[in-house]
């Protein structure tokens, strides 16, 4: 993960990102790629991958957000 | 290891394209490998069930080091085996419980992939994102109080907030008819385009509200025109900050359209 792997470019100068953000990254992989349902993942599948991984990423985001420490900054 | 470990499937490729060999480490920790069948190479890793088997899959979705650890590994497999041939990615978490189910599972669709393959075959995923450009409230060029004595501030203030609130209401207007202009403008340079629900400020840490989570499938020999294109927009739309992000392995472009029935 030391490589930056996809080239970010911005168009305003208060805006940067110096490698794949997360939530770019989440969009893609968890509601992208081809679904074929893995034998072992059968059930998971139905209990709809998105949903479950969104509401742990919400959960977690705002968990830092309103933890004590202000200057905590999600990655 | 005891276990009879868990078979992570990354994509899946032409066997006609160059041969991967593997050997990168992914998902887990495992040493990424190919497995063929049917003419069609899968990447594919050992997971251990312990970590990666129905149970555990479900409980360590729901964390987030995890799931970044585990997302990360799986996009940097695909992205390093996406830049030698056409590659067919996989949703996270395409686990089967060995190499020969997924086998069966390559034969199985076949067809299906090797569409998908030609249809992707040559094209690239880049993602554009448009935020309205926030107004700063107040610190551009607002005049200062001036007590007019007719009104005093008091009414000064209010109708100052009323312009400042309805300054703020047409920027929103004009950035949401700007983002429809610059996604048309997009799709038209792509061969195909997918549009995500927007990321809300908390998650995409950082403010003003983001009215366009699009991604575009475009041809490689059109990428150089696609990234103009996107410069040229942001210049000319000042009421959104466009940012552009790619290029991606076709995650956005498979089971869409297809391979729908792969669904």
């Amino acid at each position: 993960m030391s490589e930056v792997p996809t080239a970010t470019a911005t168009y305003h100068p208060a805006i940067r990102e110096e490698r794949v953000a997360l939530v770019d990254l989440l969009d893609r992989v968890l509601a992208g790629g081809v679904v074929i349902v893995g034998d072992v993942t059968l059930s998971i599948a139905d209990v709809d991958l998105v949903t479950v991984s969104l509401r742990a990423l919400v959960t977690s985001v705002s968990a830092l957000i309103e933890g004590p420490d202000d200057s905590q900054e999600y990655r | 290891m005891t276990e009879s470990p868990c078979v992570w499937v990354y994509a899946v490729a032409d066997d006609a394209a160059p041969p991967f060999t593997g050997g990168q480490i992914g998902v887990g920790g495992g040493a990424v490998r190919p497995l063929i069948a049917a003419g069609l190479t899968a990447i594919v890793g050992s997971v251990a069930e312990s970590e990666f088997g129905e149970a555990a899959l479900r409980q360590n979705l729901e964390d987030l080091d995890w799931l970044e650890r585990t997302a990360r590994a799986h996009h940097e497999v695909i992205e390093t085996v996406a830049k030698e041939r056409p590659v067919v990615p996989m949703r996270l978490a395409t686990v089967y419980s060995s190499g020969e189910a997924a086998a069966g599972m390559l034969r199985e669709r076949a067809a299906d992939l090797r569409q998908a393959l030609t249809r992707l075959s040559g094209r690239s995923e880049w993602g554009v994102k448009a935020h309205v450009a926030v107004p700063d409230d107040g610190a551009d060029g607002q005049q200062p109080e001036t007590d007019d004595p007719a009104t005093g501030p008091g009414v000064a203030y209010l109708m100052r907030r009323r312009a400042q609130l309805a300054a703020r209401q047409d920027a929103r207007e004009e950035a949401v008819a700007s983002a429809q202009a610059v996604h048309a403008e997009l799709d038209r340079l792509s061969t195909s385009a997918r549009l995500y629900p927007p990321q809300s400020p908390e998650i995409a840490g950082r403010s003003g509200s983001m009215i366009l989570n699009a991604a575009y499938l475009v041809a490689d020999d059109r990428a150089e025109e696609f990234r103009a294109a996107v410069a040229e927009l942001a210049a000319g739309h000042g009421t959104l900050q466009l940012t552009l992000t790619g290029p991606w392995p076709t995650y956005s472009f498979v089971g869409q359209d297809g391979t729908e029935d792969a669904r």
